[in-house]
């Protein structure tokens, strides 16, 4: 049988401690979709940087994450979206170094090169959407039942 | 307000669904004490049932009174929510899922409106019908202020061990004279890495350390911050005299720190703590002799 139950999720992020609970979701949906260990790792990086900007850049905001299937496919889809500021100069933020606060500048661009496919939407004045998508390389494994 | 309400037509259906309440507060809370969640948490006497059943409906009648039947945060509920969070921890240590307590809170509900249905004999259809909504409704926000409640619960319960583990996960070992280790389990946010960093400190001025291993073993994310804590360490133990190499970089961490564009630049990386070890006794000087060396043939 086929189930998303584990991997749908709408996860607030307003704290340090909602960070975790996103990695930790992210972790256990990407497992249960049958991502082997390094793309479970890559994920739950890009999500850890694309939440907490949310939460540092963005003000706060929500994660969403939607299994997403493309023929035999399964994927993980992951949208982070948030009202704030809104980023002026994207070509800007995705380049690596880039930061307007004290951080290194690479956590945008980098979790660009963590997954398969990724998109910004950002309006001046009314805020961020992220939007990453990554697809299990392997057949994935029969998964338990609920 | 009227001291007394007769059982006539009276305000809204909220205001006499709050004169029902108050008049049966008796007869609910008996009929309550037989219900699973009352009965199973109130073993010791029925009478502490029906007491704890009466608080409940004087509060609820409370509530209905100030026409806040869909609202949480009434002040009606107040005096209740302790004993409401008493008794869904009670059920959750007997092994209830959160969804189950819910039910039980939800079967509160038909006794009452037979009650208030029996009572209402009678009056229009309609008035009936507007009654045992506002009764519903009221009953459900009870089942949210209970479930509410139960969450924060839970929610101090790990800002608690979240303290604790602050506190407790950060040891440094002394391995050897000169050389000492923390070995780092966990998330490494930026409260984390202070404290980290702290004791990491102190370590080496008391220890006159000249080495400082970092494992990250036990940290289960390497994103951009955590790299950067890492990098901050470092170069305050350096400021202190001391070099810091950092161990225990698995493989999907290290591929993920590439992709990402994380170098920890000068810093000394080895693959495990052992390596790390081995690194400093070299630097200082110390040599390692094997256990078994070349003397096959000595007895
Ligand atoms: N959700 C957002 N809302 C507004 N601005 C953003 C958002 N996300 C990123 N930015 C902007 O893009 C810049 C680059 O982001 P990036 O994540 O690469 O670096 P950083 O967050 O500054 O540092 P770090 O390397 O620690 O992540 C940020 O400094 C910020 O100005
Ligand atoms: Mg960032």
């Amino acid at each position: 049988m086929h189930t998303d139950a584990g991997v749908e999720a709408r996860l607030p992020i307003r704290s340090d401690m909602d960070l975790v609970w996103v990695r930790q979701h992210v972790r256990q949906a990407a497992a249960r979709l049958g991502f082997g260990l390094v793309d479970q790792t890559k994920l739950v990086t890009a999500a850890s940087e694309l939440a907490r900007n949310t939460l540092v850049h963005g003000g706060g905001g929500l994660m969403e994450a939607s299994h997403v299937a493309d023929g035999g496919t399964d994927g993980l889809r992951l949208t982070f979206s948030d009202t704030g500021p809104g980023i002026p100069d994207l070509d800007r933020a995705l380049s690596d170094g880039y930061t307007s606060g004290g951080g290194l500048g690479m956590g945008l661009g980098g979790s660009r090169r963590l997954v398969h496919d990724f998109v910004v939407e950002s309006v001046p004045g009314s805020g961020t959407t992220v939007r990453v998508t990554s697809w299990v390389s392997r057949p994935p494994r029969p998964r338990e039942e609920a | 307000m009227p001291e007394h309400d007769t059982g006539g037509t009276l305000g809204t259906p909220a205001q006499e669904v709050g004169g029902f309440l108050r008049r049966r507060s008796e007869q609910v809370a008996q009929r309550w004490a037989d219900e699973p969640l009352f009965r199973t948490v109130f073993t010791v006497s029925r009478d502490e049932a029906v007491e704890a059943g009466k608080a409940i409906v004087d509060a609820l009648a409370h509530v209905a009174d100030t026409q806040r039947v869909e609202d949480p945060d009434a002040a009606g509920f107040t005096g209740v929510r302790e004993q409401l969070a008493r008794m869904g921890a009670a059920r959750s240590r007997a092994g209830l899922s959160a969804t189950q307590v819910s039910a039980e809170l939800a079967a509160l509900l038909p006794p009452v409106e037979n009650l208030l249905v029996a009572d209402l004999d009678g009056q229009e259809p309609e008035r009936v019908r507007e009654c045992t909504t506002a009764l519903s409704v009221l009953m459900g926000t009870l089942r949210l202020v209970a479930m509410q409640t139960a969450l924060s619960e839970v929610q101090a319960l790990t800002d608690r061990q979240r303290l604790q583990l602050l506190e407790v996960a950060t040891p440094v070992i002394k391995l050897w004279d000169g050389i000492v280790a923390v070995p780092l389990i966990g998330t490494l946010d930026s409260a984390r890495s202070q404290v980290v960093m702290e004791t990491l400190l102190e370590a080496v001025v008391d220890q006159h350390a000249r080495f400082a291993i970092l494992d990250i073993t036990g940290v289960p994310t390497v994103d951009s911050l955590v790299a950067q804590h890492l990098m901050k360490t470092v170069a305050a133990a350096r400021l202190m005299g001391a070099e810091c190499v950092v161990s225990g970089i698995r493989p999907a961490i290290a591929q993920t720190m590439v992709h990402l564009g994380l170098d920890l630049g000068t810093v000394k990386t080895r693959a495990s703590l052992a390596d790390a070890l081995g690194y400093c006794l070299h630097e200082l000087g110390a040599n390692i002799v094997n256990a078994a060396p070349d003397g096959a043939g000595r007895r």
